[in-house]
């Protein structure tokens, strides 16, 4: 029996182990982080009796300075950090879309001016651009995704305009033109699907790049603003020397999270480029 | 080959000049300098009035752009809000640090990815292979500042055998870097750009040497060494100068974060505190001179591509 295309690319998927295995480990991740303010053994901002104390029972992780349980506000940084990450990526990949359409279909002088803007906007040191937005807005949560997501488009726009250019002069794109279908269909039904799996993909990165963005902007200050928790703003007190080397349990945890999340989110995306490869020998 | 090098130019001072209007859109959106720089409400308003007079900026917005635009066409890219040294001498003071430092990091991590990509690809599937993608993926995924964090506590403050503020010692002579200083913010920056470029070039590779004109290399029976270094290596120079090309753009702003941790008194730390002081007119030249920077790299990066394969066409 002839399998069909999403049976292949799941057959394609389970292929790659380390593509497997991030995959269940970004769900468990994604299940806790929803799952909040059910598993979380305080508040977020709940300030308990015991100040900067190690891990122990009562509270696994430990508690920082002000005496707020560390696993806790790791859930619910974990929860705000996968949520900057996903609406970053949303938004920066339909921009990116919509911007490369448009450049690769119509073409012409609006390519030429769309395409020069990208690079205007690539030209810009990418945390440069972040920082300077972030002191003409507010931090604060939706400021930070809105940024990352006027950021961040550029290499989808690029993408699906390198894409568009190639797949325009394949032929059954020609006879769909020559039979007169109008562009709306052509443009959705014959070129944005074949499109989809890359932008796919490169969604995976900019996700991985977003949750490493935040984590940066946060850590100097500039992210989420405490006192909500972000896995980037828990690492901010770790650049006092006391915090480093004497409370090591406020600073790993989130490192961890945040390297696990992202490493996962990548091969994912590594899994995803295999199995969405027609032509790739698995 | 002249004409495509013009073309490429024109495009670039076009998209440079994009970039000075944004510069400055943004610079007038924040706010009155004015302002800014009086610092609060006790200054007088017809003071102000003057002050504005004599800088200009009572004139329309086109107006102070073409006369910004001027000076900077000049080499003066304004005045600091802080202290009043001109922007351009305090980027030169801290221009030098920066470069060593995004510099060294460059050479160290293509060292890496040169070197780790090929081993990769020479020897597909094997052990050595698995270790060294899982190795880049580890690389690409550890945010800079915890990476840098874990290398302070470890060396700095468990073994002691490495500083982690600063450039030099203090109170020694001279004024220029120490290695003892570079060694682990180098490494930070390094870290994630080779785990990013490994595989780069891994893939870049891998297609290379499966392609037919090595096929006919080794069918010709002249040895493996020779087909790798003299053949498959000469065509992994276009993804290699990709690569570079890739990275220049970011290099600057990975170091923002590297120098703030590590306190490296360059064009980051420059940056860092001028974003936080709200001193504008260091962010756009800091910002200008960047956006320079990373048009320069890719218009080098094109004419490379040029130099390096003879079958790029010029369109």
């Amino acid at each position: 029996m002839e399998e069909s295309y999403l049976q292949s690319v799941i057959r394609r998927f389970r292929h790659h182990k380390a593509g497997v295995v991030s995959f269940w480990i970004v769900a468990v991740i994604i299940v806790l982080a929803l799952l909040a303010p059910v598993l979380a053994p305080y508040g977020p901002q709940e300030i308990t009796s015991e100040f900067s104390a190690a891990p122990s029972l009562k509270h696994l992780l430990g508690t920082d300075q002000i005496g707020r349980d560390v696993l806790s506000r790791l859930l619910y940084g974990t929860r705000v950090s996968l949520f900057v990450g996903f609406m970053a990526t949303v938004i920066s990949t339909m921009l990116g879309v919509l911007l490369g359409l448009l450049a690769g279909y119509v073409g012409g002088a609006l390519d030429m001016i769309l395409m020069r803007f990208t690079d205007m906007v690539m030209s810009f040191p990418y945390i440069l651009l972040i920082l300077v937005a972030s002191v003409i807005f507010k931090p604060g949560l939706w400021s930070i995704i809105l940024i990352f997501g006027f950021v961040d488009w550029p290499g989808v726009a690029r993408l699906v305009r390198g894409s568009i250019l190639s797949i325009k002069e394949q032929d059954y794109v020609k006879s769909s033109q020559i039979a007169g279908m109008p562009r709306s269909y052509i443009l959705f039904s014959d070129i944005l699907p074949n499109v989809m799996t890359n932008i796919l993909v490169f969604a995976t990165t900019v996700m991985a790049t977003s949750i490493l963005d935040e984590a940066a902007l946060s850590f100097l200050g500039m992210g989420i603003q405490p006192p909500a928790a972000s896995l980037g703003n828990m690492l901010n007190g770790a650049e006092s020397v006391t915090v480093l080397t004497g409370m090591p349990w406020l600073w790993i945890s989130p490192g961890l999270v945040i390297i696990i999340l992202v490493v996962c989110v990548n091969f994912v995306g590594d899994a995803l480029r295999d199995a969405l490869d027609p032509t790739a020998v698995v | 080959m002249t004409k495509y090098i013009v073309k490429r130019v024109l495009i670039a001072v076009v998209v440079l000049l994009g970039i000075t209007v944004v510069d400055f859109w943004i610079m007038t959106l924040i706010g009155n300098p004015i302002e800014i720089m009086s610092g609060g409400p006790k200054v007088s308003k017809v003071m102000l009035q003057r002050r504005a007079e004599t800088l200009g900026l009572d004139k329309p917005i086109i107006v102070q752009y073409f006369s910004w635009l001027g000076q900077v066409l000049h080499g003066n890219l304004g005045y600091s809000y802080k202290d009043y040294q001109p922007v351009s001498a305090q980027i030169a003071s801290h221009l030098g640090p920066t470069l060593i430092l995004t510099g060294s990091a460059l050479v160290l991590s293509m060292l890496i990815a040169i070197f780790g990509g090929i081993y990769s690809a020479l020897h597909p599937h094997k052990k050595s292979d698995y270790t060294i993608v899982t190795l880049s993926f580890l690389g690409q995924s550890i945010p800079g500042f915890f990476l840098a964090l874990i290398l302070i506590y470890l060396f700095s403050v468990k073994l002691g055998w490495l500083p982690s503020n600063g450039m030099r010692e203090l109170g020694t002579a001279g004024n220029g870097v120490q290695l003892r200083y570079l060694i682990l913010p180098c490494i930070v920056l390094a870290v994630s750009m080779a785990g990013r470029n490994i595989r780069y070039i891994r893939s870049a590779m891998l297609e290379i040497l499966n392609k037919d004109y090595l096929r006919t290399a080794k069918g010709k029976g002249i040895g493996r060494r020779m087909v790798i270094y003299k053949h498959a290596l000469r065509n992994a120079l276009i993804p290699i100068i990709t690569v570079i090309g890739m990275e220049i753009p970011g290099l600057f702003g990975g170091s923002i974060i590297v120098e703030q941790v590590f306190s490296w008194p360059g064009l980051g730390l420059l940056t860092m505190n001028a974003v936080l002081a709200r001193d504008y007119p260091v962010i756009m030249g800091v910002c200008l001179l960047s956006a320079v920077v990373v048009l320069a790299a890719n218009l080098v990066t094109d004419i490379l591509y040029a130099v390096a394969d003879p079958t790029v066409r010029y369109e």
